[in-house]
């Protein structure tokens, strides 16, 4: 059954056109002289001729006419790409990397690199004590970057909204 | 109608204004998108219904379409989408590839085809009833392929699949289609040869 398989598979990629140039060949000379092959080929030469011969099925007379009368009261709509705004997106991508790059410069600064010469880096990243930075004071001025942000992005979203209302009207 | 102009030029025309020349995108495709919801849905009803709706969201989203592939990749992709949703939402069971239930679902058409086919011994009625047969999946690769004349790459796109998975699948549906053949038009077959 799994040489059956492998026989069909192998022809039916010979038959699509999509087999290798050397498997081509080893196919072309298996025609040649296996009977078994060469039954198998002209089989699935059979069906394959039936698929592509079949014909398209054909939907009512009235088909085009409902699709038109379907469309006539609406309006296409803006392509994805013009209402994602890039400039927001490399905007917030800046944002966080700026953050990340300010608090890493930040602790990087407040550690004491001659400290215990003997001790290796990884003992040195373990003193590091990240909760100091993230206080409160921090946390907060996190927090009002992110809201201001937000705003930014509502106002924008209404104003595209705005626009967009004027222009159909 | 625009018949004269290819796919890209009916579309600009649709996206500058021109809402009449959608009409020459679809009768160029009526076909094509029908057939394939039709060997998905099995029902002509609901399949014209879901063709039509396929065409009212190609023409609301024909702003998203860049031109990347042909427009025809682009329409099989929203009829994809749009029949799995009906399907689900229908409840319709997709069978899985080893399902018995496939084999139920043939058995009872069958009785049904059988006495066509004692009048009608074409070509064309023995594989459209042995596609319907299948299940909605299997249907649907060999229609793209063989009906929708699309290649693997492209069939792979609007399946959103790997191109080995989905020649691995093109191959299993055509030895299922085999099979059924064999099984329920086995004199016709001989018939043919």
């Amino acid at each position: 059954m799994n040489k059956e398989h492998s026989i069909e598979e192998r022809l039916w990629e010979f038959i699509d056109g999509i087999s290798s140039d050397e498997e081509k060949t080893v196919i072309e000379k298996l025609l040649q002289t296996d009977a078994e092959w060469k039954a198998k080929y002209s089989e699935l030469l059979q069906i394959n001729e039936m698929l592509s011969s079949s014909e398209l099925e054909e939907p009512s007379m009235r088909f085009t006419k409902n699709v038109m009368e379907g469309i006539a009261k609406l309006h296409i709509a803006p392509a994805t790409k013009s209402y994602i705004n890039k400039k927001i997106i490399w905007g917030i991508g800046v944002f966080f990397v700026t953050m990340l790059v300010a608090i890493l410069v930040y602790g990087f600064s407040q550690m004491d690199w001659n400290a215990g010469e003997s001790s290796s880096f990884a003992e040195k990243l373990s003193k590091f004590d990240i909760s100091k930075f993230f206080n409160n004071t921090w946390v907060n001025a996190f927090m009002m970057v992110n809201v201001v942000l937000g705003l930014v992005l509502l106002d924008s979203y209404f104003n595209n909204k705005r626009k967009q209302f004027r222009k159909e009207a | 109608m625009s018949t004269g102009l290819n796919d890209n030029d009916l579309i600009s025309k649709v996206l500058s204004g021109d809402q009449q020349a959608y009409a020459g995108l679809v009768a160029r495709y009526q076909n094509y998108v029908f057939t394939l919801t039709l060997r998905m849905i099995k029902s002509r009803e609901d399949a014209e219904e879901v063709a039509q709706d396929v065409f009212i969201k190609a023409y609301k989203y024909l702003a998203d379409f860049r031109g990347a592939s042909k427009f025809s990749t682009w329409l099989y992709t929203i009829v994809n989408n749009t029949c799995i949703s009906f399907l689900r939402k229908k409840k319709l069971q997709i069978y899985s590839l080893d399902n018995e239930g496939v084999f139920e679902v043939a058995d009872s058409r069958d009785s049904g085809f059988r006495a066509d086919l004692v009048e009608q011994k074409s070509r064309q009625t023995m594989v459209g009833n042995a596609i319907s047969m299948l299940n909605p999946d299997d249907a649907e690769i060999i229609t793209l392929f063989y009906k929708n004349e699309q290649s693997l790459d492209e069939i792979a796109q609007i399946l959103g699949l790997e191109v080995n998975t989905a020649k691995v699948r093109l191959h299993r549906a055509r030895t299922r289609l085999k099979e059924k053949m064999e099984t329920h038009f086995a004199h016709e077959v001989k018939d043919l040869n």
